[in-house]
């Protein structure tokens, strides 16, 4: 437990994510390689998701547009996608950008634009809560990587 | 490392070379393993890099295929393992994963949030020495270092072996090319096998031997043994059971004897079919090849003072194939194994090369592959000629092959060189036994080679030879070659005489041929791509290859026109070994391709190959092969090996006979060639 009041809300923070599915263990095996050298590796490596996806999901979104679905490039760029979420640990949109593939496969429009359209909520729920851990972690100071049991 | 080959013992550069001397590996390691990661995912890169880094190897990271490729091409030695991603917009992973086995034979670690079995598969059969499923976790990254470990002491024990008693050979090799009396090749063999034998036993290594199946080096006296054995037996009703028995050597499998068995009888028919055919095109056709095989010979021990002292090999191509073997990419030896899956050619010649020359050769070799190398996966004119070089180059494998028994490493080197189609063709028919039609089946070997070192011969049980990983892929193709001549029909026999160049030359001489060698190209440009990761696997399989190998020839045979089927035959057989699949798809084509080669090429061999074939593909595949003759498994195990090798040059071989007529056309069109020439 942190003693420093500000670590703790932080250390509730972090653990709601993972409680809520926000996040998975992936998650934890980027907090691992954060250290001194690299303090700000987690934030770091999110950030450069989110601006890195954000074309993909433009992508998307011009692909949903042109009737009839080229079912092929979705799949392709949801699978980019989902490898880029997989890897920050980000559960929740990973599960959407998996659920999307599975209508692509399956030829469902329908079922690919619903998808997408909860996907893109997810992503940015997302964003917003990691933003706002990431402004607490940097007040509250350096400090040790989270610990968890291992 | 080996200052005295003079060949670059690890191509690992200065790690490896450090591990390899000390015989042990150093203490930080493996930290400082130089990992090149390539991820078009920007993300994806930048945490491996981090995990990498923590992990205290030293981490070069790119985001796309072509600019690592380019950095691995300009610095050889500067990487010990490559990590790429599978999906990636300007190069498919699996084609990078190609292009390095066979340029740079570095071990390929692919990835990919796609988990489904199929590309998982893929990766095996492309060669890829492990697939990691993202999101990577840092535990799969802290063993990577492995797969380096493993190639050094493959490449380690194949520099050993062949080393010293390579050099020592080759000088032997090239002073006996115009004596190649069966009986003076036999010395040079001998000779040039008990160096190898000696440093083997000397360089005996207890991680290398704990970790590797131990390659088992036909020594002269354990020939001897073996050639007293089946005399005793005689020659008609000597079976592996039966010679290990007498022979009563201990570590000593029945695979083992089997193989060299094979490898044998490849060598007495030759011999007897050499006589036949001294004024034949083929001698020449074979010399140049042979020639070429020279170092290579010794390599292999004697194959090429076999083949040359049968007269089929010409001095010129045993030149050829000396100069092949020493590394020295001789235009011939550069043969343009495409088909079969470069890499593979290369594996195949690498264990060759390891003999005498160690890493240069095998850096030759490489040079020489990637003359294909750009052709992989897509058959174009270019392929065609590969395909004919192929063809030569499997031509003379096989007769390499069948000269010697044992020299299946060599005979893939002589392929290379085949520049005479016919000469091939007819030498190979004779000769080898087990080559003719099995060009496919020579390729294939080399195949084996790869991972299979041992098989290579996979009769024969020469496999050792053949260990570089390289190797296998060359089987690979090989197969694929003979496939392709099978399917035409007249295959084994038929196809190639048709053009009345026995072996692969005969493919093209026949037309028929051509279209084989076209398909064949084709085929082998696909095979070469994935032979590369066939070379991974050859690591592991050598016996597994033969039998595969022999089943996709066989197939061939079976489908004039299924080339497909062969392929997947060959797949199927290939993959059951345990041996790469992805190189089987891969391969597929190009065994479609090298069997029609194969087929067309070697009239009487392929009979035996397609019998050999037969017997195997049967009893691997339940495919509808026709399993003509019991000893075809033999010869076309035998033939499988060398085949990498020659198909490739068998190809080219062939294809420059049918000049003007292959040209780029690389349809193939297996229709109208029966199956049945293919029975004897």
């Amino acid at each position: 437990m942190e003693r420093n009041p500000m670590r703790r809300q932080l250390a509730v923070m972090r653990q709601s994510l993972f409680d809520q599915g926000y996040l998975d263990e992936q998650f934890v095996q980027l907090e691992e390689l954060q250290d001194d050298a690299n303090p700000n590796f987690v934030e770091e490596v999110v950030t450069l998701y989110y601006r890195d996806s954000a074309r993909l999901i433009l992508n998307v979104e011009q692909a949903l547009e042109r009737k009839p679905f080229d079912f092929n490039k979705l799949d392709g760029y949801m699978h980019q996608f989902k490898g880029s979420s997989s890897s920050i640990g980000a559960k929740k949109v990973k599960a959407e950008s998996t659920l999307f593939r599975e209508y692509c496969k399956s030829g469902n429009g329908e079922g690919c634009m619903r998808t997408f359209q909860q996907l893109k909520k997810e992503y940015a729920t997302l964003r917003k809560k990691l933003e706002a851990y990431f402004q607490l972690a940097r007040q509250a100071g350096p400090m040790e990587t989270a610990c968890h049991p291992k | 490392m080996n200052s005295s080959s003079g060949k670059g013992s690890m191509s690992t550069a200065s790690s490896s070379a450090a591990w390899k001397a000390g015989d042990a590996v150093p203490e930080q390691f493996p930290a400082g393993l130089r990992v090149l990661v390539v991820d078009d995912d920007q993300t994806c890169l930048m945490i491996l890099e981090k995990m990498l880094r923590t992990c205290l190897y030293e981490v070069t990271k790119c985001n796309r295929a072509e600019i690592a490729l380019s950095m691995l091409r300009e610095n050889k030695n500067g990487f010990d393992i490559v990590i790429s991603d599978v999906h990636m917009p300007d190069m498919d992973g699996f084609k990078l994963l190609e292009h390095i086995g066979l340029e740079m034979d570095l071990p390929v670690i692919m990835m990919s949030a796609d988990d489904g079995k199929h590309v998982v598969m893929k990766g095996v059969t492309h060669g890829a020495c492990d697939y990691l499923i993202k999101p990577v976790r840092m535990e799969a990254l802290k063993n990577i270092w492995q797969h380096v470990v493993r190639k050094w002491k493959d490449e380690w024990k194949d520099f050993e072996q062949s080393g010293s008693v390579e050099e020592g050979d080759r000088q032997q090799k090239q002073s006996e090319d115009a004596d190649y009396s069966s009986s003076a090749n036999e010395g040079n063999w001998k000779s040039s096998k008990k160096r190898k034998d000696d440093e083997d036993e000397a360089e005996e290594r207890d991680d290398t031997s704990t970790l590797k199946k131990p390659r088992v080096v036909w020594s002269v006296e354990l020939h001897q043994q073996f050639v007293a054995a089946v005399n005793q037996l005689g020659i008609d009703k000597a079976v592996p059971k039966k010679i290990l028995e007498l022979m009563n050597v201990p570590g000593l499998t029945r695979e083992n004897v089997a193989s060299h068995l094979q490898k044998y009888r490849l060598y007495l028919k030759r011999l007897s079919g050499v006589s036949q055919h001294q004024s034949n095109p083929n001698n020449s056709f074979i010399s140049p090849e042979e020639a070429a095989f020279g170092p290579l010979s010794s390599l292999n021990g004697l194959d090429l003072q076999t083949l040359a002292a049968t007269g089929q090999l010409p001095a010129q191509s045993l030149a050829t194939l000396q100069a092949a073997g020493l590394g020295r990419s001789t235009a011939k030896s550069s043969i343009p194994m495409p088909l079969v899956d470069q890499r593979n050619i290369f594996s195949f010649e690498n264990p060759k090369l390891r003999f005498g020359e160690g890493q240069q050769q095998h850096m030759n070799n490489n040079k020489q592959i990637n003359l294909f190398h750009g052709i992989p996966t897509t058959m174009e004119p270019k392929q065609l000629a590969s395909l004919h070089h192929t063809a030569q180059s499997i031509g003379n494998i096989n007769m390499q092959v069948t000269s010697h028994g044992a020299q299946s490493f060599q005979n893939n080197s002589l392929l290379m060189p085949m520049a005479q189609p016919q000469s091939r063709g007819q030498v190979l028919n004779n000769s080898t036994v087990g080559h003719a039609p099995t060009l496919p089946s020579s390729m294939g070997q080399p195949i084996l080679s790869n991972g299979v070192a041992v098989n290579v011969s996979p009769r024969n049980g020469i496999p050792e030879n053949i260990r570089a990983p390289g190797y296998n892929p060359v089987s690979q193709t090989s197969s694929i070659l003979n496939f392709p001549m099978n399917t035409a029909s007249e295959l084994p026999g038929n196809s190639f005489t048709l053009g009345s160049t026995p072996g692969i030359s005969g493919l093209t001489s026949k037309g028929a041929f051509q279209e084989d060698v076209n398909s064949e190209m084709k085929g082998l440009g696909e095979f070469l791509s994935s032979y590369d990761t066939f070379n991974d696997l050859n690591q592991h399989k050598p016996q597994n290859w033969e039998i595969q190998y022999v089943g996709m020839t066989y197939d061939a045979s079976q489908h004039s026109n299924s080339l497909q089927d062969n392929l997947d035959l060959m797949q199927s057989v290939l993959v059951q070994q345990g041996f790469s699949s992805g190189q089987v798809n891969g391969q597929n084509r190009s065994a479609a391709v090298v069997r029609k080669a194969m087929f067309s090429a070697g009239d009487s061999t392929e009979h035996v190959n397609a019998q050999n074939v037969n017997q195997h593909l049967n009893s691997l595949v339940e495919n509808t092969i026709r399993v003509k003759s019991e000893r075809v498994a033999d010869a076309s195990a035998a033939n499988l090996f060398p085949n990498h090798f020659g198909q490739e040059d068998l190809m080219s071989a062939l294809l420059k006979q049918q000049e003007g007529i292959l040209p780029a056309e690389n349809e193939f069109d297996f229709d109208g060639y029966s199956m049945d020439d293919i029975q004897e």
